[in-house]
């Protein structure tokens, strides 16, 4: 019986932890402070290119592909995925993008509803719809509001690294 | 040396015309249309003979970010058409690209939710262009003259009313009910694209 016991004990300690490491997501929620951050330039010789998107953006989804091919063919830009989705569904962008192939480590919800207050910092270009992208090249902002066709944005990375 | 010269031109007018900023900004007059709403009549502004102004609505059935704000439309058109200002939404998306937003869909989303003002389809999206819609829900507040008085989004929480502490329609409406100046003429919201014919 004890042995038994013990069993269950250890099973549901395993089912536990086990639950608690799929729990653990690699979006990460941030705030505008935050997103100001990630669009400074960290070096000179560098791009980051930052996806505006969300899940229930059809015409971003569309696009995603464009961007793990571009993310597979340039190893040294910096691919950032903001996600406009909600926070209370940050778990299921998360298992969406890791599901698209998107960068782990490139995954941020921005958790601020207050867009008026933050969309100019992003670029006084942008209208507020997505998908929208935003490529820092040596410090320069270049920003695109529009969904991206096959092999658009590796040739636009491609002559920016020119 | 002619052609050279006609090229040019030709260059210097396509050039002109893609930096011209499309829409209508702020004190701009909007134009008036004739789009099917619907109940299947024709709507047009210079029907409403006594209105004071318009909430002009750029809205849809596809997009999450206007159906999160159909409520809270319904509650302005509630709110402020008995003052002489309702509300006109249009819906401006090609429907070959969203077949959600067609125009049947359309009847059946205003019935479901018992929409009390037109909601009319932009079918040639002559209309969003000229007033220079770029996402769903984006609204264009306009006084009695159709001059443009506020352009941007409902309030600034997308997810919950209750949540949000600026208003941006209802003080551009309450301004222009009072002729006063609108307090915030232009705001910027998260929303979907307009998805334009190809």
């Amino acid at each position: 019986m004890k042995k038994i016991i013990t069993v269950i004990i250890f099973l549901s300690g395993f089912i536990f932890t086990n639950q608690l490491f799929s729990q653990n997501q690699n979006i990460k929620i941030i705030d505008v402070p935050q997103l100001e951050e990630l669009m400074k330039p960290t070096s000179s010789q560098n791009i980051t290119v930052i996806n505006f998107w969300a899940t229930w953006c059809k015409p971003c989804i569309k696009e995603l592909p464009y961007f793990v091919e571009a993310q597979a063919e340039f190893p040294e830009v910096d691919f950032i995925y903001m996600s406009l989705d909600f926070e209370e569904n940050a778990t299921r962008a998360d298992k969406f993008a890791l599901k698209k192939g998107l960068n782990p480590k490139g995954l941020y919800l921005i958790n601020n509803l207050d867009y008026n207050s933050w969309i100019d910092k992003v670029s006084p270009e942008w209208s507020g719809a997505i998908p929208a992208t935003l490529l820092i090249v040596d410090g320069k902002k270049f920003f695109y509001e529009k969904e991206f066709d096959e092999g658009e944005l590796t040739s636009l990375i491609k002559q920016k690294l020119n | 040396m002619k052609k050279l010269l006609a090229l040019s031109i030709i260059l210097t007018a396509l050039f002109a015309f893609s930096i011209k900023e499309n829409g209508y900004k702020v004190g701009d007059t909007a134009r008036d249309f004739a789009l099917k709403n619907v109940d299947g009549k024709m709507v047009s502004l210079d029907y409403y003979k006594d209105a004071k102004g318009f909430m002009v609505i750029f809205t849809c059935n596809s997009c999450p970010y206007s159906v999160a704000y159909e409520d809270r439309i319904i509650a302005l058109h509630e709110k402020y058409a008995n003052k002489g200002i309702p509300v006109i939404a249009i819906n401006p998306n090609d429907d070959e690209r969203s077949p959600e937003d067609s125009f049947d869909k359309m009847i059946v989303r205003a019935k479901e939710k018992g929409f009390e003002f037109p909601y009319v389809y932009d079918e040639t999206q002559e209309i969003t262009k000229a007033y220079g819609a770029t996402n769903t829900p984006h609204v264009y507040v306009l006084d009695a003259d159709k001059t443009v008085k506020y352009i941007g989004a409902i309030d600034n929480n997308t997810k919950s009313a209750d949540l949000a502490d600026k208003k941006y329609v209802e003080d551009a409406v309450n301004a222009v009910l009072k002729g006063e100046e609108v307090p915030e003429k232009k705001t910027k919201a998260i929303g979907c694209t307009i998805k334009w014919a190809s």
